[in-house]
């Protein structure tokens, strides 16, 4: 058997068996002999293992490779059964049929995944224009994501998509009345309906994060580069406060000093939050680690675990109230005019960054 | 509940908290940073839990903890203290407090 299979060896294993190469060409001697009728000195070494190739080709056809050991064979069967011969031809025609029959299915195999993968990928463009989440989470399947998650957050995610749009149209709209004449009463009511809608977004992340807390709470509905300022479940209220101010032109003095104050104490308030959240961050490790580690056994207090996780839907539905008060207080400090800008240039931050996350995507995508 | 106004009574700033609680925790830090030391009462390590938590309930808190008493008056829970602080309404309250 081995010497048969040493026939079909890859090429980078011809060094091993570099006498069996010489065989092949012996075996164009030997052919040339047996015209010649001249049986020179190799041959004694290669009729023995002839006898051997002879029985084992005839098992190996399926292998087949149209070269020097069917020649081999033939030159031996020619010498002695011509109706070998035949069985053998047969039987070689026969596994180039079957061979030529799985590629051919095997090709068709291919298409179809091709074309797939194509649908597939147009699918995720769309989802991503829409600003869905698609990721490469280990517990979440990049293209089902509405199939595969809880009905909760497929909800989420759905309303979310409509909430991008409403708020692409009231930042048109917004734009559109800033630079042209707008009367007041217009003008409030635009402000107001787009504050409405920050708060319609805060109640769903609220009802979301029952369904699935761990899923808001890292903003997995969020676009990528969105996703990498993420602060308890949405954006930093000192980071709104941070954009917003450069764009008013005028304040008045008391503006200036409310403004001041509510950056002071919105940035005090984030940092008892995000201290609260180490803690709770440092309760939960220790309540994980509790017990002995290594003996493959679950967490003893698996119950106070569980509860400690209960803890973060509140820290979710607290941040959410901080950026609503946020809002809320430069509502109240800004005129209406400068609240309407602050609200146009908020909106265009979030498109940006939006707009950052294809990009980035899509760069990725380009072959190098 | 006497035992509770009591307790609120005991300093200027209290807090009723829970020792898991970490949102109590928060708002302990918010107080802190304002300059103010609030006694903290947490009620899970005494033996009379159940009957301040209702009591709490009963003065008007969503949950018992975390329950913040300014000048033995109630203000609220991490809700009430976050909107009057970013309202600048918390720091006037506090002052006769400070350290």
């Amino acid at each position: 058997m081995n010497s048969t299979s040493t026939h079909f060896v890859p090429p980078r294993r011809v060094g091993i068996y570099e006498p069996l190469h010489q065989m092949g060409m012996w075996g164009d001697s030997f052919k040339s002999n047996i015209t010649n009728g001249n049986m020179n000195t190799p041959s004694h070494i290669i009729i023995p293992n002839n006898q051997k190739l002879d029985n084992n080709l005839s098992e190996d056809t399926s292998h087949g490779t149209a070269g020097t050991p069917h020649m081999f064979d033939q030159e031996a069967s020619t010498s002695r059964n011509p109706d070998k011969i035949q069985r053998r031809l047969e039987q070689n025609s026969e596994a180039a049929r079957k061979s030529g029959l799985s590629k051919k299915a095997y090709v068709q195999q291919l298409e179809t995944s091709r074309l797939k993968l194509i649908q597939l990928e147009q699918e995720l463009d769309r989802a991503r224009q829409q600003g869905f989440y698609v990721g490469n989470g280990i517990d979440t399947n990049p293209l089902g994501f509405s199939e595969t998650m809880n009905p909760g957050i497929a909800a989420f995610e759905m309303e979310y998509g409509h909430w991008v749009e409403e708020q692409n149209r009231q930042i048109c709209e917004l734009r559109a009345v800033l630079h042209g004449h707008v009367n007041d009463i217009e003008l409030r009511m635009l402000v107001e309906n787009a504050m409405k809608h920050y708060f319609e977004l805060f109640k769903m992340k609220s009802t979301a994060a029952k369904a699935d807390v761990f899923f808001v709470m890292s903003g997995m509905w969020k676009t990528s580069a969105e996703r990498f300022f993420i602060w308890i479940g949405g954006f930093r209220p000192s980071d709104l406060l941070k954009v917003l101010l450069p764009h008013f032109d005028v304040l008045t003095d008391q503006q200036i000093l409310d403004v001041c104050s509510l950056r002071q104490s919105c940035q005090q308030a984030e940092d008892a939050l995000t201290q609260g959240m180490e803690k709770l961050q440092h309760t939960l490790a220790d309540c994980v680690a509790a017990g002995q580690l290594g003996e493959g056994s679950y967490i003893p207090q698996v119950n106070s675990a569980m509860e400690r996780l209960e803890a973060l839907v509140s820290f979710v539905n607290q941040a959410d109230h901080l950026r609503h008060e946020t809002l809320q207080q430069m509502y109240r400090i800004l005129t209406m005019r400068q609240a309407a800008r602050g609200l146009l240039a908020l909106g265009e931050y979030f498109q940006r960054l939006r707009a950052l996350s294809s990009s980035w995507a899509t760069r990725h995508r380009e072959p190098t | 509940m006497d035992k509770v106004m009591r307790l609120a009574s005991e300093k200027g700033v209290v807090i009723f908290s829970k020792s898991s609680c970490c949102l109590s925790y928060a708002v302990q830090v918010l107080f802190q940073d304002l300059g103010v030391n609030p006694k903290i009462h947490e009620i899970d390590k005494d033996p009379e839990c159940r009957e301040i938590e209702k009591a709490l309930m009963r003065l008007g808190c969503s949950k018992p903890v975390p329950a913040v008493f300014i000048g033995g008056k109630l203000v609220g829970s991490t809700n009430e203290v976050m909107s009057m602080h970013l309202s600048s309404s918390l720091v006037p309250l506090v002052k006769p407090y400070l350290c």
